[in-house]
Formats: C-alpha cells, sequence, structure tokens
C-alpha cells in the first residue's frame, strides 16, 4: 500500500496528540519580542529559534522591510531567470559577496535551496563528493540528486576523511568536500584547519555551510572558516539568512569566477520564484546591523556560555563546549517528550528533536541561544531545567 | 585478485558480532530483513569492510544491496 510507509508517523502523531503534547509545529500565538511569545496558549521565553543575533525584530530591519513592500510590492511572481531579479536581490548579492570579501554571490530563495542546490550541482556524474556523515538534510538531498559517487566520512573526523582522500588516488584532487560550520544539532563546530590541511595536501574543493556559524563566529561574523583563518581554503561557502540574520532565504559566494555560469545551472535557484522584496531588504539591513554591530556577538557568546555552564553544571548530557546551540541528549523518547511539555509549561520553549535529525539514536532538548535573551531570561532556562532535574524528569549524566 | 568466496567469507565472519539472532550467515541473507540490523548497524559493518579492503564504499550502491551475497559482489567491483 502508498500509504503503509507512513503508519509509523501516524501512530507517533496519534500518541502526541493523546499526550495533548505538540512539540512539531507547535503555535506560535504572538510574538512579543525577539526572545518572547505566546506558544500555545502560554507566555514562554523562545529557546529555540535559532535568533541568534535577535534580529527578527529589530525595528530597522521592520521598517526596510516595510518601505520595500511599499516600492516593490509582495512578491516577485517570478523566477530569477525570468521576471524575478530586482535591483534589490542584485544589490543584497554584492552585499553579501562584499561581506564574504569576494566577488561572486547567488542569492537563493531558502537556505535549503542553497544548499541542496549548490549540492545538487556543483559534482556530477563521475565525480566524488566525501561529505561529513552528520550533514544537514538539505547536503543529503543535494548529493542525492547529483548523480555523483558519494562517500561520507565520519563526523567531523580528520583522520577517517584522510583515509578517503588517500584511497582516492588521483581522483582525490578532483574530489568536492562538504562540511558545516556549527552542526545545527549539537552545536559542534567542524575541525576546519584539520579539513583544510587535507585539502591542501590532497587537492580537491570544499564546500562549507555556514548556516549556523554565520554572523555567530568569527571576527566580523563570516562564520567557522574566518574563527579558523583557514577561508582562503573554501571554495564554497553556503548559508542562510534565516538565523543570524532573522529573515529567510539562502546564499552562497565563492572566489570562483564559474559560479556565474553555475548559477544557471541550479534547478533550486531556476525553478522557483525569488525572494519577495521586502524579504530581501530586510536582510540587506540585517547584514549591515552585523557589520555595524559587533558587541551583539560578544551578546551571544556570554549567553552561550552562561546555559552551556548552568545546564553543565546541573549535570545534564550537554555537548563538549559551549556553543549557540545547546542540546541536551537524551536517551528514552517519552521522558523527552514529558520533558519538553514540562519546559513549555514552566515557560520555555525549546526544539525537541528525535532521530534522524539527531545525528544519533538520541533525542535532544535542544537550545539556542540569542544576543537578545538577557542573562535573567537565561536564569530563568536553567531554572525550568533545574526543576526538571528535580523532579525526576531528567536524567543526569554520569559524570556529574 | 580475491575471487567472490573470499570476499563472501569475510563479509561473513564481520557480520558475526553483529549477528544477535544467531541466524546461519551465507549469501542469501538479508542485512535487515533477516539479521534485523538498523541503519547504524549497516554503517559499522561497512565501515568494518572498509578498513578490512582499505576501499570507499559509496553509498550509492546501498539501495541495490540487500543480502551479503550481494555486497560481496559490489565490494569485489570495487576493490579490483
Ligand atoms: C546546516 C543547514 N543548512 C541549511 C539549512 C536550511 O536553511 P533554511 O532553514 O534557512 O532553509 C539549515 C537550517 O535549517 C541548516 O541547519
Amino acid at each position: 500500500m502508498l500509504f503503509d510507509k507512513f503508519q509509523d508517523m501516524a501512530d507517533f502523531q496519534a500518541e502526541l496528540a493523546q499526550r495533548q503534547v505538540t512539540p512539531f509545529g507547535a503555535v506560535t500565538e504572538k510574538i512579543l519580542s525577539a526572545t518572547e511569545g505566546i506558544v500555545e496558549g502560554r507566555q514562554v521565553i523562545l529557546a529555540g529559534t535559532n535568533n541568534y543575533l535577535g534580529l527578527s525584530y529589530d525595528p530597522r530591519c521592520i521598517k526596510a522591510a516595510q518601505d520595500a513592500a511599499q516600492q516593490w510590492g509582495t512578491g516577485t511572481t517570478g523566477s530569477r531567470l525570468a521576471n524575478g531579479s530586482f535591483a534589490e536581490h542584485q544589490a543584497l548579492e554584492s552585499e553579501i559577496a562584499a561581506f564574504y570579501g569576494l566577488d561572486h554571490a547567488i542569492v537563493f530563495s531558502t537556505g535549503y535551496a542553497a544548499t541542496m542546490g549548490m549540492c545538487a550541482t556543483l559534482a556530477g556524474p563521475g565525480d566524488v563528493i566525501l561529505m561529513d556523515a552528520d550533514s544537514h538534510a538539505s547536503i543529503y538531498s543535494g548529493v542525492k540528486q547529483s548523480g555523483a559517487e558519494i562517500i561520507r566520512f565520519k563526523h567531523s573526523n580528520p583522520e577517517d576523511l584522510a583515509k578517503r582522500m588517500r584511497r582516492l588516488g588521483d581522483r582525490a584532487g578532483q574530489a568536492l568536500i562538504i562540511a558545516e560550520g556549527i552542526y545545527s544539532m549539537l552545536g559542534d563546530v567542524a575541525p576546519l584547519q584539520e579539513i583544510a590541511a587535507i585539502k591542501r595536501e590532497y587537492g580537491g574543493y570544499l564546500l562549507l555551510d555556514e548556516a549556523h556559524s554565520m554572523g555567530a563566529l568569527g571576527d566580523t561574523g563570516r562564520g567557522a572558516a574566518q574563527a579558523a583563518g583557514v577561508e582562503a581554503d573554501v571554495d564554497f561557502t553556503v548559508g542562510t539568512f534565516s538565523k543570524s540574520l532573522g529573515s529567510i532565504g539562502g546564499f552562497c559566494v565563492s572566489r570562483h569566477a564559474e559560479l556565474e555560469a553555475i548559477r544557471f545551472c541550479i534547478s533550486a535557484y531556476i525553478f522557483t520564484a525569488s525572494s519577495s522584496p521586502s524579504i530581501i531588504a530586510s536582510t540587506r539591513e540585517a547584514l549591515r546591523i552585523i557589520g555595524q554591530e559587533p558587541e551583539r556577538r560578544t551578546r551571544l557568546w556570554d549567553n552561550a556560555n552562561r546555559l552551556y555552564q548552568g545546564l553543565k553544571s546541573l549535570g545534564l548530557a550537554v555537548g563538549p563546549t559551549a556553543s549557540p546551540v545547546v542540546a541536551v541528549e537524551m536517551v528514552d523518547r517519552s521522558q523527552t517528550i514529558d520533558c519538553w511539555k514540562a519546559l513549555l509549561e514552566a515557560g520555555v520553549y525549546v526544539n525537541l528533536v528525535i532521530p534522524p535529525a539527531s545525528p544519533s539514536t538520541n533525542f535532544l532538548l535542544r537550545n539556542s541561544v540569542s544576543a537578545a535573551h538577557s542573562s535573567e531570561q537565561i536564569d530563568t532556562i536553567i531554572a525550568a531545567y533545574a526543576g526538571l532535574r528535580d523532579t525526576g524528569l531528567l536524567p543526569v549524566s554520569q559524570d556529574s | 585478485m580475491t575471487d567472490y568466496q573470499e570476499y563472501l567469507d569475510f563479509l561473513c565472519s564481520a557480520l558475526e558480532s553483529q549477528n544477535k539472532k544467531n541466524i546461519p550467515l551465507n549469501e542469501n541473507t538479508a542485512l535487515v530483513a533477516d539479521i534485523g540490523l538498523s541503519s547504524l548497524e549497516v554503517m559499522e559493518y561497512i565501515e568494518k569492510i572498509e578498513d578490512h579492503f582499505d576501499i570507499s564504499i559509496p553509498l550509492n550502491i546501498l539501495p541495490d544491496v540487500n543480502t551479503i551475497g550481494e555486497l560481496a559482489h559490489k565490494v569485489k567491483e570495487l576493490n579490483l
């Protein structure tokens, strides 16, 4: 039967409904600020939004969007290749290229389209892709479409990557290596100096997805490659406007002039309408702001460290280092769901993550921190977790 | 050059530690349907094979592989 394969999901959704819990697609009824809203009838601190720099509700970005809607209308009603390239789109392309100090940029309608589109197009039949095993769904989806040979290396494991490059022999020089900056689920950062060194030794091309690290890492917020000092080794950087920039859309920047030809070969760029001008305008404003207000990044990391240390000292199973994404790993699905619900009832919205979105068979309570959180809000989040621990809902890790 | 039987022998022996149901392993044994390997266990198994033969097994071939015998044929081709 066509629908048989959906039965497990239908059963899971029925179980959630019966437990009166809505972790997937909980409805935000009202947004009060970048860090507060009414979710499922409750006023909560938003601690699972990827709104790293707090720009989604910045008055300057809102004004830019309003003005652009007034001037350009609500949508472009067409592809970038047809009627959908407005002066706004072109300006954003120049500005994002300049932000990265590069000459070539493509703006996409979503981050997913940017990553998926580049991964699907750069390598093709006869080529080989070496991808991190814990890559985002947009990368998996892209490489599957590419027609290239797909080889995975162990997550953030340079030795495994080097071994697989060696095994490729002469083909290594043409291989496309794919990694991310900050990994979205556990908040860990790729070992980019080691990966860059391997690329220098064996050759190949490096595509880096900075979706969660743009704005959060690097002296000027370009991301993990800038922080690691290896930007010259990155051939293609992809990213999104939907996290640090608080809007929606995606981009690819490159030093390779070939990007201008590649643009016309990417289905995810050609066969979809371009972003509405109001979105582009708010993104341009946000990009300008992150260039001018580096203190946002400082506040983000202060908050990240505060939350990480707080949860760690409660004995919870957080990752190895502090990061704007702080995830608590859990083994039991039912217990994780109960915790998610109790956190919401305590006034804290976080993300519930289940396999295969989580990188192992574990379940996650995924928190993302914002520069816009106050220290008091971070402390409230920690206190909510402490409450769960004290009621025995949340297991503490062995080594605490 | 190693022949098919040698690949098959190695692939069966490498699977013993993951053969929780202790079923007899031969070329017609299915990795998921018979042995019940999860996708993570399949990846662990693949890695053992990769390291033994010093090859990388591309993801692309996995949809065509159900049984140990089918995998042995693929590994033989890759290792030529
Ligand atoms: C690594 C990575 N790449 C791409 C995307 C897609 O970005 P967007 O949600 O803006 O489409 C995301 C986020 O969902 C991501 O985490």
